[in-house]
């Protein structure tokens, strides 16, 4: 098995997300994270879907995706060859006596703090997944009181675009 | 073109308008707005049906039967949900399929109201597309989009739920209109380096089969199929789907493959050597175990769905197009290929296969009647230019097997879904579509008791088609399976029909249908005939036949095509000369 990261360029309508979260369980696919949000173009959504299969078993949800008729485009991301980020809110117990200690470490891994409380910090911090599991890891020893962690986000590097192709389809059909 | 109107007589001037005549239904509370304008409509007919079920294998029926898309409406709740087995039987056999439905009032969806059922919800995994409509202005291009997606590509069933207050409200009636289907392009136009590589492949092959399914007559193919066939030498097979897209009288046809297919299409499979594959999807009752499947064959897989190639098996060519298309091509790039294959040796090990074990069966010493002589007479009687349904189970495998289809689309039955009852309401669609055709529904009794109800609609409607039960008096196949391998334990699979409960001459009576029986091999050729005399009502007859006779030849579920047995304990000697 293998982590593959797909950008799935959809209609922004009603449901879409169920039809392809229902397909990956239909089909018996496991998503590991899913991200969806708007893009430069109002009529456009973006998914960003880690899944981890084989080769295989990749090139048939793909193919299964591009049947879905809101679906405009898969593009899979090369993680050379893109950003990846995630982002995680991690309430972590500190008090006077350490959080001088807690702060470091989020000047260390660039992340901010973004609540204070007499007994516990809010930290936010974004990166790739590497680096917030090693971020949790430090962080694990004060006490970690609460974490929510979003689905990746990523984007190929250099100028391309992908929605470009897509946004021109849809031009072809208003 | 605009006009003021309701989203309702909006619904109707669309179906007008994409050219449907037929809609078969029941109104219900939220689709009531709908039926009023219906009532007006000159060009649309609806056919009152007496189950919902009963709509939508109508629907299918029509659709195949005519090539054009078939049209159901229900209410919301029971009534969309119950159309939801023959969306999913048309979601799995590729039929052109439009379901409309009424939805409770927008304001009131997810309050749990009456009638209420999330059907887009449901139906999402098996259906091609759905829609659900709240704005009366979406009402006529959804329409148009629904029809468009359903027939186009690999065609598939579309639901359109509409909101009941859409359906009330006033719009502005457009036409024509724009579909904004921006992520909706279906490839129909085959890769021309692949054409020339299957070219290359077929004249270098020893072993070739051609493996036709559904997609060719779906395609409008079969035509081309005779001719690529003719021209190249190669033996055909074609699969449950494809029954009569290439003639069984033909010498190069050598049947049908899978679970009850020949010795000689399964061994045209098993020992070929190169695997053309046109509009099928490998199916498991048609492979067997994947694992052992034509182990020596390459394989050239062409089909409109990019999803079907290589999904279970690989494909050493893919080719992504529509089968007429490819076919056309194909066509060409083998005459353009100067080598011709050389396959003598290959028919001379087919021949031997067909002459060996050809499709057979048991007749009954007490004088009692198998199910496979009614088939084999029915085909001699009423002939290949006949329609003729099947629903699931040992009648259907029989109709497969002994009718003996020389035309296109001249067998419409239940295949990837396997939905019992599908045969009486999708022969009532096939006549409305083909009136001028002899429409035959082969059903179990198992099968007949689930959608009977239809023979009123039939009756009602002025729509005479002919029913063989072939009443065996117990859920045949399950109990062939019971006989096989679970020790004769025939575990709830007597359904006591012989205790003529109910009577099915009677119940055909009721129904206002002429009901005839016959359970004697001396009485077939009469009774069929009889039956082909009475033309201005529906005919049942009940067949009642021998519960012991069983489907030969038969690949157990989950082994190997290899070990085929055309009759029990019997399996045939292959010749493993390599």
């Amino acid at each position: 098995m293998s982590r593959h990261t797909l950008s799935v360029l959809v209609e922004n309508k009603p449901g879409v997300l169920a039809r392809v979260a229902s397909l990956f369980s239909r089909r018996g696919f496991n998503i590991d994270s899913l991200a969806v949000g708007p893009t430069e173009h109002e009529d456009i959504s973006r998914m960003t879907i880690v899944v981890n299969v084989e080769d295989l078993p990749l090139e048939q949800v793909t193919k299964q995706l591009n049947k879905l008729v809101n679906v405009l485009k898969i593009v899979e991301l090369d993680p050379a060859q893109s950003v990846q980020r995630e982002l995680t809110l991690i309430k972590v117990r500190a008090d006077a006596e350490n959080r001088s200690s807690v702060l470091e470490l989020v000047n260390l891994f660039r992340a901010r703090c973004v609540d204070v409380a007499s007994d516990a910090v809010t930290i936010e911090v974004t990166g790739t997944p590497d680096k917030l599991e090693a971020f949790i890891k430090v962080l694990e020893p004060f006490g970690i009181k609460e974490l929510v962690q979003s689905g990746m986000v990523a984007i190929g590097r250099g100028a391309r675009s992908i929605t470009d192709r897509s946004l021109r389809a849809l031009d072809r059909t208003a | 073109m605009t006009e003021q109107m309701t989203g309702a007589q909006a619904l109707v001037r669309a179906l007008e308008h994409v050219g449907v005549d037929t809609v078969f239904g029941i109104p219900g509370g939220a689709i009531l707005p709908a039926y009023d304008p219906l009532y007006d409509s000159t060009k649309v007919r609806h056919v009152l049906v007496r189950h919902e079920q009963g709509a939508g294998h109508a629907a299918q029926g029509y659709a195949q039967a005519t090539g054009r898309v078939g049209v159901c409406m229900a209410t919301s709740g029971p009534g969309a949900t119950n159309l939801v087995t023959p969306i999913a039987d048309a979601y799995m056999d590729s039929v052109p399929l439009v379901a409309i439905t009424g939805q409770v009032a927008s304001a009131a969806i997810g309050t749990d109201a009456f009638q209420e059922a999330d059907i887009s919800g449901i139906t999402m995994p098996i259906t091609k597309h759905n829609f659900l409509v709240t704005n009366p202005a979406d009402i006529p291009r959804t329409i148009v989009e629904a029809f468009h997606i359903a027939s186009t590509g690999r065609p598939g069933p579309v639901l359109v739920d509409i909101a009941k207050d859409a359906l009330q409200a006033t719009t502005t009636f457009q036409w024509p209109v724009t579909m904004q289907l921006p992520g909706y392009r279906p490839v129909t136009r085959p890769h021309s380096k692949q054409i020339r590589e299957a070219a290359k492949l077929i004249a270098e092959a020893k072993r070739p089969v051609l493996y036709v399914g559904g997609g060719v007559h779906r395609a409008g193919a079969s035509a081309l199929l005779l001719e690529f066939a003719e021209l190249t030498g190669i033996p055909v097979v074609t699969t449950l789907m494809a029954r009569g897209t290439f003639p069984d009288s033909h010498p190069q046809h050598m049947g049908m493959p899978g679970m009850h297919g020949s010795v000689s299409a399964v061994g045209a499979l098993q020992k070929s050597d190169l695997i053309i594959g046109l509009g099928v999807r490998f199916d498991d009752r048609v492979t067997g175990d994947l694992s052992s499947f034509a182990p020596y064959a390459k394989v050239v897989h062409a089909d409109i769905d990019p999803a079907e190639i290589s999904k279970n098996r690989h494909a050493d060519v893919p080719i992504v197009g529509d089968c007429k298309e490819v076919l056309a091509d194909l066509i060409a790039a083998v005459r353009a290929e100067d080598r011709k294959g050389d396959y003598a040796d290959w028919w001379t090990l087919l021949n031997g296969y067909r002459a060996t074990y050809p499709l057979g069966y048991e007749q009954f010493e007490d004088g009692s009647l198998a199910p496979q002589y009614v088939m084999e007479r029915l085909g001699a009687i009423v002939g290949p230019d006949a329609l003729y349904t099947a629903g699931v189970g040992q009648h259907q495998m029989w109709a497969a097997q002994f009718i003996g289809y020389e035309k296109p689309g001249t067998f419409i039955n239940s295949g990837g879904a396997g939905t019992m009852g599908f045969a009486v309401p999708a022969a009532m669609g096939a006549k409305m579509g083909r009136p001028e055709s002899t429409v035959w529904a082969i059903d179990g009794d198992g099968c007949f008791q689930m959608t009977n109800q239809e023979l009123a609609t039939c009756a009602i409607e002025g729509v005479p088609i002919k029913v063989a039960v072939i009443n065996n008096g117990n859920l045949g196949m399950v109990r062939q399976w019971q006989t096989l391998f679970y020790n004769e334990r025939y575990s709830n699979t007597d359904l006591q029909t012989v205790r003529r409960i109910p009577d099915f001459v009677k119940l055909a009576e009721a129904y206002g249908c002429v009901g005839l029986r016959c359970e004697r091999p001396e009485d077939v050729d009469a009774t069929i005939k009889k039956a082909m005399e009475i033309n201005d009502v529906p005919v049942v007859i009940d067949f009642v036949v021998h519960q012991d006779a069983m489907v030969w030849p038969m690949v157990a579920a989950g082994t190997s095509n290899d070990d085929i047995k055309f009759a029990r304990d019997m399996a045939p000697v292959w010749d493993n000369e390599e």
